[in-house]
């Protein structure tokens, strides 16, 4: 492992990586699609580009043997934080819909989900 | 009397307003007189709440005529709080368009805290979009610029806060770190930043970015000041379940006592991996300066080495993008927020898709990518798996650490304030900017970033880390250096 | 898509199916799972959101202590192994009924694990196995609005209510249950029944399917017989009542026989069970399963629960419904097959609250088991919840025995009850039930029945004294039933100067 990390902007050099670790612009367009963003093409280009250089940089975590390493999802070591069954006041519906891109009969509106061929 | 008293610090100014000397309603006018003066030029503020804050300093006034106590040791005082806490009734954005114009209806319980305390929060501030970035440039609403010299950026992504408070347009701040964004903008505007212990202050209300590294901290010009806001913000509460349920240390008078100037018995541990090639050379002499500075006042210092350290900034990379790309979904064009595209034409998944290219910056969205592409089934167990491994690597490196040291030290960032647009192009060079913040962030341990001298005239900082829930030796530790520098930093900063 | 379905019988000859459950009850505590919001059903739309359970940027879950001891209970009374740790994690996808777009939940560390039920049905005993038991947050709820059917296809936009966002809802997932054979449809109705019971015998949900807080999936697959290898499984959901599972379940056999018999394949879908045709049909079409991109919940700690505390759980768990049915059947009298076919029914508790009430056990079993069941099976709903009372059926058959009221008569009593939720005696009396025997009373009604027929009173005086019952007949008809049917054919032949 390098005693020291790695130089400013010295992204893409990843010799000796466990795993492929690049990603190319169909995957980029499918995660895009998959977290309901729309990229345009050049966004596709550029951050195909920007992505494959930074994945190849993060993908150094797979250089560390962690096979028999616990992973560690909360960094403090609390556990069975609960609240009793009480009943709390709600927000008001008007402030709430007030805020909404669109609201009709109490409700929250949204476009239609569904193509109408489906 | 108005120049004078947005030079005083927190503490001065709350003794004056306790002692009736001065009233909280003159102090806020003066600090709104130099927003209207010099913001133009920082852009510290996304929003002005002068109402606001009239009204609240008038009611520390009230409590004092009729004779009640101050509602805290920071009743009266201004501060600027990082636009990604939620405040009732009052613009919150986050930095992004894509809630430009939502009002919350709800405070944060950061913002309940401050409000009860008597602090008047004069507005909210600049910030990198969803606290992603080290510059502030990722704000939808242009940045913030540096105190210190109006071309470089105030660090990020808390830089709207470190730009006010280093400008005077506030004694304190209040910013968020989930890799360095309290710390790195503190060390590049000269100022005094902390980073709780995970837990230790409540994240009710601070908008999510990776929930299991954000924490909410003080901005000040000293280090007591920082202390002080510190013991108003944080403690238990039951609103966040991931809050610590135990007393909050005697931080103020860690910093008190730090002041006295003693560090005999203390044990300082230099980190090897934070230094060397990437780092300037002023940063580093700097930091050594100080570290020798520490040891005068009979610190002992040794060099530890902690190997996992050099993982931190790729397994941060893949957990915060992580937890932000399922954070960040909520923002779909339905509740509240932008709606693009909605012509009646257009389905439901196409109007969120449109909403949500137009809302979040590039950052953001490069972000919510590769969080979703680290979380994919396949490729879990190598990249989020994987880092949270890395992780745990780190925190054993801590415990490790902490057996010959009981603080830990290092530049606070690589490098001194970076020119606004150096670095956007190249997200690697950017990510930089937080090497030395992140391993701290990972752990979950505190982190302050106190000034230790200059280069090339501009601020830099030491950061100063302890264990889990030891935030006072912190405050300890970075009060003493402050001490035998003899007056702040800040003083030396430019007018503007 | 072949369209003719071979007949029933016919599928299990040719055709293992393997069946498997997923339910998920809305449990019935006081406040959401996350948040304190009121978990009640039937509020004003939104009138019960808060930042948390609406997602608002900054809200925070913390979990109802009450849920996760209801989750434990479930969990013990299907003799499940409880989780010494466990986690919460984010399950991500979008969907306007989901406020953060992602719902919290459980994955690869559920609460509760590896347990079992015994399901009775048609002499068998068959023991389900129980997978996992989780907890969750249930969503809001979407109206499509502009189309023809309030379905989601064809509508032009829709609107959403979050009052049900963030109720706690518990996920229980059988083990694939191989074996049933033509019994399938029924043993999986059978496994409802015995949870929806079992349930409400914990007291930790009101599970009313018609009202939602008690959902079910039925998995259904077929293996060639002889095969090795499970068929392809099809899951179908909008499965609203008992009988909805047992149909669905049917007619998904027939449906993949027919696939399978013409050689294609059984395709792994999502289907929807329409109940007013009994069929199912294919859900959208999705290019590829969606992926959740599960991972550990950071905004929620560790469950971590006390194994002494889970032992007292167990401790302070009520009589299970197979043992109260058991006792019950003792306290009875019944048999093994009567108490079967109560159980089947769903009336053990109602026979047993009716002998309570003084009525003998046959006869209730009698009435419940026929009559009542008839009536609720024609309103279409179960029969605990016809609108009549055990007591009320009880007084019924006491009028019966006492000779107030003929089986006829006594029916019409509980029509009236059903119709107008009056007590039988105000019924009796309004109506006039009671069965008249009075000779005078009757006198007019025999006249004109004789009168009418004159055929058929030739027939009579000419000794075929058999044909009086279509005078009979015509008299229990003009007196509305009410008539005392011997007295009645007595008279007539008096009156016709026949003898028997």
């Amino acid at each position: 492992m390098p005693d020291n990390p790695p130089a400013v902007g010295a992204g893409g050099a990843t010799a000796g990586v466990a795993g492929r670790s690049g990603i190319t612009r169909d995957e980029v367009a499918h995660l895009a699609r998959l977290a309901r963003l729309a990229v345009s093409e050049q966004e596709l280009d550029v951050f195909a580009g920007q992505l494959d250089v930074i994945l190849g940089s993060v993908a150094r975590v797979q250089e560390v043997a962690a096979a028999d390493i616990p992973p560690t999802s909360h960094a403090v070591p609390l556990t069975n934080v609960m609240r009793p069954d009480e009943v709390r006041p709600c927000l008001a519906r008007e402030a709430v819909l007030a805020a909404a891109p669109a609201a009709e009969d109490g409700r929250f509106r949204v476009p239609r989900i569904l193509d109408e061929e489906a | 009397m108005s120049d004078e008293l947005t030079r005083r610090t927190a503490a001065e100014i709350a003794a004056l307003v306790a002692a009736g000397k001065v009233s909280a309603v003159e102090v806020a006018r003066a600090h709104l007189d130099r927003i209207a003066a010099v913001d133009a030029r920082v852009h510290a503020f996304l929003h002005v709440d002068a109402d606001g804050a009239l009204a609240a300093a008038a009611v520390v006034d009230a409590r004092r005529s009729a004779g009640e106590p101050p509602a805290s040791p920071l009743a009266g005082v201004p501060l600027a709080l990082k636009d990604v806490i939620v405040t009732e009734g009052v613009p919150t954005t986050c930095g992004s368009k894509i809630l430009d114009g939502w009002l919350p209806p709800y405070d944060a319980t950061v913002t309940a805290r401050l409000k009860a305390a008597g602090v008047v929060v004069l507005g909210k501030t600049n910030m990198d979009e969803f606290a992603m970035g080290s510059s502030t440039e990722n704000s939808a609403y242009g940045p913030s610029r540096n105190p210190w010299d109006l071309s470089r950026v105030p660090g990020g992504s808390s830089g709207g806060s470190a730009a006010a408070v280093a400008a005077y347009q506030a004694p304190l701040g209040i910013g968020t770190d989930t890799g360095g964004s309290i710390r790195q903008p503190a060390a590049v505007c000269g100022l005094v930043g902390h980073k709780p212990t995970y837990g230790g202050v409540s994240r009710y209300g601070l908008v999510a970015f990776s929930s299991s590294l954000d924490q909410a901290g003080p901005f000040g010009r000293t280090v007591l000041d920082a202390a002080l806001l510190h013991e108003v913000i944080a403690g238990h509460d039951p609103a966040d379940s991931t809050s610590i349920d135990a007393p909050v240390p005697p931080l103020a008078q860690a910093a008190r006592a730090g002041a006295a100037g003693d560090l005999a018995g203390l044990r300082i541990g230099v980190v090897r991996e934070l230094g060397g090639e990437g780092y300037q050379p002023g940063v580093e002499a700097s930091v050594r300066e100080a570290v020798a500075t520490l040891e005068k006042v009979g610190a002992a210092v040794h060099e530890v080495s902690c190997p996992a350290f050099g993982y931190a900034l790729p397994a941060y990379y893949l957990i915060a993008p992580s937890e932000c790309s399922s954070n960040l979904a909520r923002f779909d064009a339905v509740r509240y927020g932008l709606r693009v595209g909605d012509d009646g034409t257009r389905v439901l998944e196409e109007v969120m898709a449109l909403t949500r290219a137009a809302g979040f910056g590039p950052e953001v969205k490069r972000r919510i990518i590769l969080g979703t592409y680290a979380l994919s089934s396949g490729y879990y167990d190598a990249y989020y798996g994987q880092a949270q491994k890395v992780r745990t690597l780190i925190s054993r490196d801590f415990a490790a650490a902490w057996r010959s040291a009981d603080v830990l030290v290092s530049p606070s960032t690589p490098t001194v304030a970076f020119g606004i647009g150096e670095r956007v192009d190249d997200p690697m060079a950017m990510y930089a900017a937080d090497l030395c913040t992140l391993p701290a962030s990972l752990a979950g341990v505190p982190a302050i970033s106190v000034p230790c001298g200059l280069s090339e005239g501009l601020p830099v900082g030491l950061q100063v880390m302890a264990p889990a829930l030891a935030d006072d030796r912190c405050y300890r530790v970075a009060a003493a250096l402050e001490a035998a520098a003899g007056r702040p930093l800040i003083d030396e900063v430019p007018p503007l | 898509m072949t369209t003719t379905l071979p007949p029933y019988e016919e599928v299990t000859t040719r055709y293992e199916p393997v069946i498997g459950l997923e339910t998920h009850v809305e449990l019935g505590t006081a406040s959401k799972m996350f948040c304190g919001c009121p978990a009640t059903f039937g509020a004003e739309p939104n009138t019960q959101i808060c930042p948390v359970c609406l997602g608002l940027p900054g809200s925070l879950p913390v979990a109802n202590a009450k849920a996760i001891e209801y989750t434990v209970l479930i969990g013990l009374a299907l003799n499940c192994r409880i989780a010494e740790w466990c986690r919460f994690a984010r399950k991500n996808y979008f969907y306007p009924d989901m406020p953060k777009n992602f719902q919290i939940s459980q994955y690869d560390e559920p609460l509760c694990v590896e347990g079992w039920l015994d399901v009775e049905t048609e002499g068998r005993t068959v023991r389900v196995g129980i997978e996992r038991v989780h907890l969750e947050e249930d969503t809001g709820k979407t109206s499509h609005i502009g189309g023809s059917t309030g379905r989601i296809h064809g509508a032009t936009y829709s609107l959403v209510d979050y009052n049900r966002a963030g109720i706690p809802l518990v996920e229980i997932v059988t083990k694939p249950v191989p074996g049933t054979g033509a019994l399938a449809p029924v043993v999986a109705k059978a496994y409802v029944t015995e949870l929806r019971d079992l349930l409400r015998t914990l007291d930790v949900s009101d599970v009313r399917m018609e009202q939602g807080s008690l959902r079910c999936d039925v998995n259904v697959s077929l293996t060639p017989r002889g095969a090795t290898e499970w068929g392809t499984r099809t899951e179908t959901k909008n499965v609203n009542s008992l009988r909805s599972v047992e149909r669905a379940v049917r007619f998904e056999m027939q449906r993949q026989a027919a696939v399978l018999d013409a050689g294609e394949r059984v395709v792994q879908e999502t289907r929807h069970f329409h109940e007013n045709t009994g069929v199912t049909t294919a859900g959208r079409s999705k290019e590829e399963a969606t992926d959740y991109r599960y991972f550990p919940e950071p905004d929620l700690v560790p469950l971590a629960p006390d194994p002494d505390w889970v032992e007292s759980l167990r401790g302070r768990l009520p009589e299970l419904p197979a043992a109260r049915r058991r006792r019950v059947a003792e306290e009875l009298g019944a048999s093994e097959f009567e108490l079967q076919s109560m159980a089947n029914a769903g009336v053990v508790d109602l026979v047993a609250a009716t002998a309570a009430a003084g009525a003998p056990a046959a006869e209730a079993r009698n009435w419940w088991l026929g009559y009542l069941t008839q009536k609720a099976n024609e309103a279409g709903v179960e029969p605990a919840e016809l609108a009549i009372t055990p007591e009320q059926v009880a007084r019924v058959i006491a009028l019966v025995a006492d000779g107030g009221l003929s089986t006829g008569l006594a029916r019409q009593a509980v029509d009236g009850v059903l119709q107008t939720g009056d007590g039988v005696d105000a019924v009796v009396a309004a109506r006039g039930l009671r069965r008249v025997s009075d000779v005078d009373a009757l006198g007019a009604a025999v006249d004109q029945a004789i009168a009418a027929q004159p055929d058929v009173v030739a027939k009579i005086r000419g000794g075929k004294t058999a044909a009086v019952g279509a005078l009979v007949g015509a008299v229990m008809k003009a007196t509305r039933g009410q008539a005392d049917a011997t007295v009645v054919r007595t008279l007539i032949l008096d009156r016709l100067g026949a003898t028997e």
